[in-house]
């Protein structure tokens, strides 16, 4: 068997769709949303770097280096923001996070 | 090298800028922290935002950079001179009162800066690329900003939503822009519009996907129904000066984006991206119209009536064409204007205590501080669209050319929306005329007044001639210049 675009596409929109999950059925831990987050971006980079290879066209790597880059960012600064509610509240779980209702 | 420098003139608004931000970071980590030092870093953030002004103004012909990567047009231009008048107006806003409550730090402005920044990258956009990364820069500036208060739990859990739903919408964005990737062979937006222009592409699923999901992210970003969750609670949370800036410059920003990405990138598949922007449009006009009426604070009846103003902006985008985009145009204008004069009204809301954010406490304003009651009304008025005021003018532009278009279903949905909306607007109006007083507000300061007698004049005088004319003949030719 070959392995073809399609396969990748497959394992990028599983990788994306376990990322989307993890985000709205986890009630446990601020952290896993985190984890979910970088998931759905390394599903894409995956999409631009199968797209990229097989159409022979150079653009999609370079967006993806691009994304690698500002995950980095996004983690850093979504870290700093989980550190800080954690010394206000004393948890991150995310069942807590409800001060504000409306 | 000079002939270099000057093929890079187009981008001088934005080195500006992000070169300002950077003396300001340095200037405030080898400062020492005082008064003096605090007030100079908030002149001096404000002077890099009208110099950058200034260059837009000055800038020469439209042009294209980077492969088309960044575009400058009068569309462009435009946008940047809204979003540059929005985030100073806010800017104005926010310090004072953010060192009234002890926590300005000269972060602040660095990352208001840097976030502006963003938003003039995001409307200059003309590729994937460049979309992601001004979208990005914008958002993550503001994600800090929102949790800019460290000590306080409304202010971090804030931080925490906008941080954990942004961040969703902008994976979202990012797979349907790998799926338009996949679908065109490019990320340039002339190269996306000729794949989709091609007969039967409105078929193609990676096409269609990729729409859906971009679409997706950036309606996150405009706070449009049913994306908008995040919107009552991070407006509710963050502190009050920082939600004027959240509720202005980058709503602008946002909506501009998506004006050029439908229009310049997907003009060939109109049918496909109409349905959606009209689903959005009426999501998020009756949800703001009926979520507003049982709230008591007013950061978020605020909240909801910008994801009812993001309703209605997305009416002439429905409609499409040169018409639709300039509807946007100046419905985001005056936009601005109505919401930061409502915050400049909101920050005067002051006791000894501090801010004080219950609607309740309102009551009988007008005994007590006419001028303030008086602006505060005239805003209600505007936002529920009752003439002469702009507001009114800003949903005559909107709705016009959806009836001209055929959708006069959608018109008819907005002005019942308008109408119920005005319920909430007019209870305002009524606590503050009608209701028993309360204690009065401390005095307004008087950067808050400026802002406030600058927008109730803009407000108030929209209906004249030599200040309705130019938006609308700008806006227009903003609109044209859109290919």
């Amino acid at each position: 068997m070959t392995i073809g675009l399609p396969h990748y596409l497959t394992v990028a929109a599983f990788l994306f769709t376990i990322g989307i999950f993890g985000i709205f059925l986890n009630r446990k831990n601020v952290i896993v949303i985190l984890m979910s987050i970088e998931l759905m971006l390394l599903a894409v980079n995956i999409n631009l770097v199968a797209f990229s290879s097989f159409m022979g066209e150079l653009s999609g790597q370079i967006f993806a280096l691009f994304v690698l880059t500002v995950a980095a960012g996004e983690a850093a600064i979504g870290l700093a923001i989980v550190v800080v509610y954690f010394r206000n509240r004393g948890t991150i779980a995310v069942e807590d996070a409800s001060v504000m209702r409306g | 090298m000079m002939a270099v420098l000057q093929a890079y003139a187009p981008l001088l608004p934005e080195i500006i800028i992000v070169l300002g931000a950077m003396v300001l970071m340095m200037q405030g980590a080898f400062r020492p922290e005082n008064d003096a030092e605090t007030s100079r870093i908030m002149w001096l953030a404000l002077a890099v935002l009208v110099a950058a002004g200034v260059a837009i103004v000055q800038l020469g012909e439209p042009a294209r950079l980077f492969g088309g990567a960044f575009v400058d047009d009068a569309f462009a231009r435009f946008v940047k001179l809204l979003v540059l008048a929005g985030a100073g107006g806010a800017m104005v806003l926010a310090f004072d009162e953010m060192k009234a409550q002890g926590s300005f730090k000269f972060e602040l402005p660095v990352l208001l800066l840097l976030a502006t920044a963003g938003m003039m990258v995001m409307v200059s956009a003309g590729d994937l690329m460049a979309l992601y990364m001004g979208l990005e820069l914008q958002s993550l500036a503001l994600y800090v900003v929102a949790a800019i208060r460290r000590d306080d739990a409304k202010s971090s859990e804030a931080g925490l939503k906008y941080f954990v739903l942004g961040a969703l919408s902008s994976g979202m964005l990012l797979y349907g822009a790998s799926l338009l990737y996949g679908f065109a062979g490019t990320t340039s937006f002339a190269g996306i519009a000729a794949a989709a222009s091609v007969a039967g592409a409105g078929q193609n699923l990676l096409l269609v996907f990729g729409l859906v999901f971009l679409m997706v992210g950036l309606a996150f970003k405009v706070s449009a129904v049913p994306f908008h969750m995040w919107t009552p609670d991070v407006y509710q949370g963050a502190p009050t000066p920082i939600t004027a800036f959240l509720a202005a410059a980058p709503k602008v920003a946002a909506m501009a984006l998506l004006v050029r990405l439908v229009m310049t990138a997907l003009p060939g598949v109109q049918p496909q991206w109409q349905q959606i922007i009209v689903f959005l449009a009426i999501a998020s006009m009756v949800v703001g119209a009926l979520g507003a009426i049982g709230q008591t604070n007013i950061k978020r009846l605020m909240a909801y009536s910008s994801i009812a103003n993001m309703g209605y902006a997305l009416v002439p985008l429905a409609a499409g064409g040169a018409e639709g985009a300039q509807g946007v145009l100046i419905y985001m204008a005056i936009y601005i204007v109505m919401t930061l004069g409502a915050f400049g009204c909101i920050l005067s809301m002051r006791r000894e205590g501090g801010l004080v954010e219950d609607i309740n406490e309102l009551a009988g304003l007008a005994q007590t501080n006419l001028f303030l009651a008086f602006a505060l009304a005239m805003f209600m008025f505007s936002l529920a669209g009752i003439p002469p005021l702009a507001g009114f003018f800003a949903k005559w532009f909107a709705f016009l050319p959806a009836v001209k278009a055929g959708l006069y279903w959608l018109a008819v949905i907005g002005v019942v929306a308008s109408v119920i909306g005005a319920y909430y607007y007019l209870r305002i109006v009524k606590i503050m005329f009608f209701d028993d007083a309360k204690a009065p507000f401390m005095a307004t300061r008087a950067k808050e007044g400026a802002i406030v007698a600058l927008a109730l004049v803009l407000v108030l005088g929209f209906v004249l001639p030599f200040v309705a004319s130019p938006l609308v003949e700008a806006a227009g030719t903003a609109a044209a210049s859109l290919k």
